[in-house]
């Protein structure tokens, strides 16, 4: 027993970890999308496409390994979660598949309006992607109604003011994350421009940020004595204050000079503290406020036979992946683009 | 009860899973072989430094980088569907099935998304070596990927390994039983094999086209028609027989499905007919009109002609399949099986006869057969889907009872969304894809993200390429 109970505390970090790479990956090349309205020269566009071009595929991989791993290791959650966010997944999936054609047909469409409408495709699938992600997690975080091993809610419970709120903040978030990808990848006078918006975007996630963990307390009493009740809030206050340290940090990066890699991977730093907060209000919920981990555990069997492969795969799954972000480094060439 | 347009939610929810599924199967199909195809000619190329084979290579790449593209978009829906509408299936049978899709995950398309950008992008990058790497990486991505879904699509047909719990959930007792379970070896080659022949008929198609127009000279186009005959020529008849080996696995484990393969409503105590043609009936359990060879049926399946053979009748109307659509969607492959053997044939004896790029009746007919494959992988998958019915896992989960607790108006919506966003999408797809096997291979083919226009980095400058092109060299026959 002992041992079934490990297994499921280390698929839920696994499945984390999995949820937590798309979110960083998937959200900065969303972001270029999100970005796409404000430039609006083609030159501008290509470049900016054709900086995540050679790793959007693989970012998205994580998602399908976010699905399937919820639904081998807990099925019962991936039932109920399913159903409980239908439209929302829908529309996810849907977004997914235009921005994610974008990509090649873009380069294929010789029609002045053919090429408008493939760029209207990437900017409405990534800006959709992202909201209804972030709805998808302010839906599972207000919590999802159960009876029995079903979702029991109705149709439209995931819309809320609370949800939507979320949405938002990931919207803007993914911008930020964008932005400061670019601002690492490209020079010249569109990285001058980059920047300016990773600005922008950089308080706007703050905002966000906020907004959403004032919200959060407010949703129920768990929520609540979780952060703010002693003792644990010896163990849950240093999480915002690291998330202002690091704010402060940003701060100085995105206005200072000639700190391209920095703002990038201090926004990958604020997004993981960012979820870390996220998992101390969950934990050890697999469906707010209804289901613990355990209750929706795969048998042990199940849980075993894949934590045996994951445990070997998913570190030379990071190595390649690592290799084939290593290959495409460095500053991008506009003239050159990819061959 | 709950309806949508006439429909049930379990009925919706049945179009929705069945036509996201066969739409993303399409990709793959062809994915598949056009990966191997891809690593093939990029050997060629290394091993003769012939720069016919790197045009053939950068002409297919960038049919590929579209294909990939669309298959793993429609794929991701794939990952969802399963909760979304059928999610007391996913409750249930999830701790079986879902640890060997994470492994599909885990072993394939990490494999195939990590190095695909390699592949496509990379060349200049990391070298010849390494390049060539990442082509074989992502062929054998593609194949894993192929092995652990049949594996899965398999064990729901012949399940076994497996007991069920008090919550009614299935659990897990044997992995190898699972994974190997007794329909999987015959369902993985013939798939596998399909796919294979999906692309060579597709590139034979194209290079037909070419031939066709006049580009007989154009090296590119004799290469790529020359190996997809050689395809067609050797994998067709060989496919027939693996179709026949997975026919008869399938009478020992789902002998419903091959009675209403066959049209068999009655059985047959002395030597059943192979029907060739009729009205499957299924209110009268009678196949109307029917046209049959007497005896044949026994011989095929069970190589004695008075060997008897169980009809519909002994199977209870409520576990029979819906017998009309597997038995015409057989008949499509069976049929398109016979007519690609009988191209690969056809090439043989024209390429004994050195004609084989002059033979415009064998390239009409190359070119007519050129989606042949991709019809035929579908009624395939229709066939064995279909007649799983009335179960989702054979013999122990009912379709009927695995759908989610959705509303048929929220199904029956979100069928409408996806019918319509699939067809412009995948439609403009296909139109860029056939656009662009419209151009024969020329000299200074371009690579996946140099724009159409003057080109500026290959150094080739317009006239040179224009004369090169294989359009030019060939005199014009008309």
């Amino acid at each position: 027993m002992f041992y079934s109970i490990d297994l499921t505390v280390a698929w839920a970090f696994l499945l984390a970890f999995s949820v937590f790479v798309y979110v960083v990956l998937d959200g900065f090349d969303l972001g270029i999308g999100i970005l796409y309205p404000f430039f609006r020269k083609k030159e501008d566009r290509d470049i900016m496409m054709n900086s995540v071009a050679p790793v959007w595929d693989g970012n998205e991989t994580w998602l399908v390994l976010g699905g399937g791993g919820l639904f081998a290791a807990f099925p019962l959650a991936y039932a109920v979660i399913m159903p409980a966010v239908y439209p929302a997944i829908i529309a996810m999936l849907l977004a997914l598949i235009f921005r994610g054609v974008a990509f090649e047909y873009r380069w294929r469409a010789t029609s002045r309006l053919s090429k408008r409408s493939w760029d209207a495709a990437f900017i409405g699938g990534s800006v959709t992607a992202a909201l209804a992600q972030g709805i998808i997690l302010g839906a599972f975080l207000q919590g999802i109604e159960v009876e029995g091993r079903a979702y029991a809610g109705g149709w439209w419970d995931w819309l809320t003011p609370f949800s939507v709120l979320c949405g938002v903040a990931v919207v803007v978030g993914y911008a930020f994350l964008g932005a400061c990808w670019l601002n690492m990848k490209l020079e010249g006078e569109i990285q001058h421009r980059v920047r300016i918006m990773a600005r922008a975007f950089f308080v706007a996630t703050l905002v966000g940020i906020v907004a959403v963990s004032l919200a959060t307390p407010f949703l129920g009493a768990g929520y609540a004595a979780r952060w703010f009740g002693w003792p644990q809030i010896a163990l849950t206050a240093p999480v915002p204050l690291l998330i202002g340290g690091i704010a402060l940090l940003l701060a100085r990066s995105l206005f200072a000079q000639g700190r391209d890699t920095w703002p990038f991977l201090l926004a990958l730093a604020l997004f993981a503290l960012c979820f870390l907060g996220l998992g101390i209000s969950i934990w050890p919920l697999a469906i707010p406020q209804e289901i613990t981990i355990w209750d929706a555990a795969a048998p042990a069997k199940s849980q075993l036979f894949m934590f045996v492969g994951a445990i070997v795969l998913v570190p030379i799954i990071l190595a390649y992946t690592g290799y084939a972000y290593w290959v495409f480094r460095g500053k991008l060439d506009p003239e050159k683009g990819y061959h | 009860m709950d309806t949508f347009l006439g429909f049930d939610a379990v009925m919706l929810a049945r179009m929705q899973f069945g036509f996201t599924v066969a739409f993303h199967f399409i990709f793959p199909a062809f994915s598949i072989g056009l990966a191997s195809f891809l690593a093939v000619l990029n050997g060629l190329y290394l091993w003769r430094k012939d720069e016919a084979y790197l045009r053939l290579f950068k002409y297919w790449l960038k049919i590929f980088a579209i294909t990939f593209a669309m298959g793993v978009v429609s794929g991701i829906t794939m990952s969802y569907q399963f909760g979304t509408n059928w999610s007391v299936f996913s409750d249930i049978a999830g701790p079986v099935i879902g640890p060997l899709m994470a492994y599909e995950v885990l072993t394939a398309f990490f494999l195939e998304a990590g190095f695909l950008g390699i592949m496509i992008f990379g060349r200049d990058k990391v070298g010849p070596g390494l390049h060539m790497f990442a082509c074989l990486m992502v062929a054998v991505g593609t194949a894993i990927s192929a092995t652990w879904i049949l594996s899965v699509n398999s064990w729901m047909q012949t399940p076994q390994g497996f007991a069920i719990a008090e919550n009614g959930q299935f659990v897990p007792e044997d992995w190898w039983e699972i994974i190997f379970n007794p329909s999987f070896p015959y369902r993985l080659a013939h798939t596998l094999t399909a796919a294979y022949l999906t692309t060579a008929f597709i590139v034979g198609g194209v290079g037909a086209w070419h031939l066709l127009r006049g580009n007989k000279k154009n090296p590119g186009v004799r290469i790529m028609f020359s190996m997809a005959m050689w395809m067609a020529a050797i994998v067709a008849p060989l496919q027939i027989f693996l179709g026949d080996m997975h026919g008869l696995n399938t009478l020992e484990h789902q002998p419903a499905k091959v009675m209403a393969m066959e049209g068999h409503f009655e059985s047959h105590p002395d030597g059943a007919p192979l029907y060739l043609f009729g009205i499957p009936d299924q209110e009268a359990q009678e196949l109307k009109y029917a046209i049959g060879i007497p005896k044949v049926s026994s011989l095929i399946l069970k190589h004695h002609l008075d060997a008897p053979l169980d009809g519909l009748d002994t199977i209870p109307r409520e576990d029979q399949p819906p017998v009309a659509i597997v038995f015409w969607s057989f008949r499509i492959m069976v049929g398109l099986g016979f007519a690609m053997m009988g191209v690969g044939l056809w090439s043989l004896w024209a390429r004994f006869r050195g004609r084989l790029y002059e033979a415009g009746w064998l390239h009409r007919a190359a070119l007519v057969m050129g989606p042949s494959g991709l019809v035929a992988v579908i009624a395939g998958w229709i066939t064995t889907e279909v007649g799983r019915q009335p179960y989702v896992v054979y013999g122990a989960l009912r379709t009927a009872e695995a759908h989610s607790p959705l509303a048929a108006s929220a199904v029956g919506t979100s069928l409408i969304a996806f019918v319509v966003i699939y067809f412009v999408i995948f439609g403009a797809g296909v139109a860029y894809i056939l656009k662009l096997m419209h151009h024969a291979p020329a000299l200074g083919e371009r690579g996946v993200r140099v724009e159409p226009g003057p080109i500026r980095t290959s150094g080739i400058t317009p006239e040179r390429q224009m004369r090169e092109s294989g359009r030019d060299i060939a005199p014009e026959t008309s």
